[in-house]
């Protein structure tokens, strides 16, 4: 990788006043997608700005119908939660499935979102539960954070502190992974809050995660797995590459769509 | 340049470091514990496996500098008094190695295993948590054995064996 300056700032404030002065700065969370990205020199930040240092960005939370979870919380937490297991199942059993149990040790669900890579699981989990990314300026809504691919509503000097997440009353996650690379092939996030169903769909679209609306409505008169039969996203903004063309990746995300449901409905 | 200090199997250590130097790099080349090996470089194998405070990770993906203050342990360190660990035991006793060169990786991520999963492993649970580490002599049938084995003797299995 390119050379930079590292900072191990002690404190939010810190962190932001660095970041805000740096030319080209990047923040590291838990680096197991920028690292990589750095050593393949698909990205080249002037500073580094280590968050590792800072107090109160972990931890998991409980808020009356909210889930809080801290930015740097790391994978690992979030999947052995009892706290995360007892609201919201599906999301950790979304962490269980990502990457492999080193690399759930260290990444962080600040460090995915803000990454926003359009194969990666949170921001499947975000858009169909209804998040609300939490920053050390504002608040922003899952529907207006991802904005494409690696690509998020983020400004300079902006840093995510936590996520909160609603509670659903049923969720589910099912995944259809690169047996190498562990990404999603397509992964779909189906959550049911009072009379409100969404569907995310992440991996699959070639402008990153993305709302099924169509599911949506079919799933809003009931919520079963039948009432998604027939139903296909359209191949028009599917990703096409080696591993799976567009055609197949619009079938799993109906297969895929229709197993998250069944999960949702066994709790 | 910046300073890193750290804790290296129970030693101190205090280094001057480019800031982009790897935890690995750290490691093997101004430590010279070369027992931790560099596979793929891109997280997917898990030769490079050691534990910062006491939980496994990949050592090509961190940058030492994010180590100030932490507890590494690397393969070197695991054996106590001149007797090997019991993991590494096992993967004698059952040949889970064959060239090696995933061997210290695979040990460290078997110890995390256990820590995380307890001393009674079954063999469709060691296979799913060692997906982050790549044998490629394909050997992992007698690795599966190993780790199996290395668990029950950590949990003091094999010393009830040998009675």
């Amino acid at each position: 990788m390119y050379a930079f300056e590292f900072h191990r700032p002690t404190s939010l404030r810190q962190a932001a006043n660095l970041l805000a002065k740096a030319e080209d700065g990047r923040v590291l969370a838990g680096g197991q997608s920028l690292l990589p990205m750095m050593k393949l020199r698909l990205a080249s930040p002037g500073t580094v700005i280590d968050l590792g240092g800072v107090p109160g960005m972990t931890g998991i939370e409980r808020k009356g119908r909210s889930l809080v979870i801290g930015a740097m919380t790391r994978h690992a937490e979030v999947e052995n939660s009892p706290v995360v297991k007892e609201a919201i199942p599906a999301l950790a059993h979304l962490v269980s499935v990502l990457g492999d149990p080193a690399v759930r040790n260290r990444g962080t669900i600040g460090g995915s979102l803000a990454n926003n890579d359009p194969s990666a699981d949170y921001p499947a989990a975000c858009l169909a539960l209804g998040a609300t990314i939490v920053t050390n300026r504002r608040r922003i809504a899952a529907d207006e954070f991802f904005q494409g691919v690696f690509t998020t509503a983020l400004e300079e000097g902006e840093i995510i502190v936590k996520v909160s997440f609603p509670v659903p009353s049923r969720a589910g996650y099912e995944k259809f992974r690169h047996p190498a690379s562990r990404f999603a092939l397509a992964g779909v996030f189906v959550a049911k809050r009072g009379g409100e169903v969404r569907v995310a769909v992440t991996g699959a679209g070639d402008s990153g995660v993305f709302r099924w609306e169509a599911a949506e409505t079919a799933l809003q008169g009931r919520f079963v797995p039948k009432s998604l039969d027939g139903l296909k996203p359209s191949t028009d903004g599917m990703n096409s590459d080696i591993h799976a063309d567009a055609a197949y990746r619009a079938h799993l995300v109906a297969v895929m769509a229709r197993r998250a449901v069944e999960k949702a409905l066994r709790r | 340049m910046t300073t890193v200090s750290l804790t290296v199997n129970g030693q101190s250590v205090t280094k001057d470091i480019d800031p982009r130097t790897l935890l690995v790099q750290l490691l093997r080349e101004h430590l010279r514990l070369t027992g931790t090996h560099v596979g793929c470089d891109t997280s997917q194998c898990g030769a490079c496996v050691v534990h910062v405070n006491g939980v496994s990770v990949k050592s090509c993906t961190m940058l030492a500098a994010q180590c100030e203050g932490a507890f590494v342990t690397t393969i070197e360190g695991i054996a106590e008094g001149g007797r090997l660990h019991p993991m590494q035991e096992a993967f004698r006793e059952h040949h889970g190695l064959q060239c090696g060169y995933c061997t210290p990786g695979m040990i460290m991520s078997a110890i995390d295993i256990v820590n995380r999963k307890g001393t009674a492993l079954d063999e469709a649970t060691v296979r799913h948590e060692l997906e982050g580490n790549i044998c490629r002599c394909t050997g992992y049938h007698n690795i599966v054995k190993a780790v199996i084995a290395g668990a029950e003797a950590m949990g003091g299995g094999m010393r009830q064996a040998a009675e």
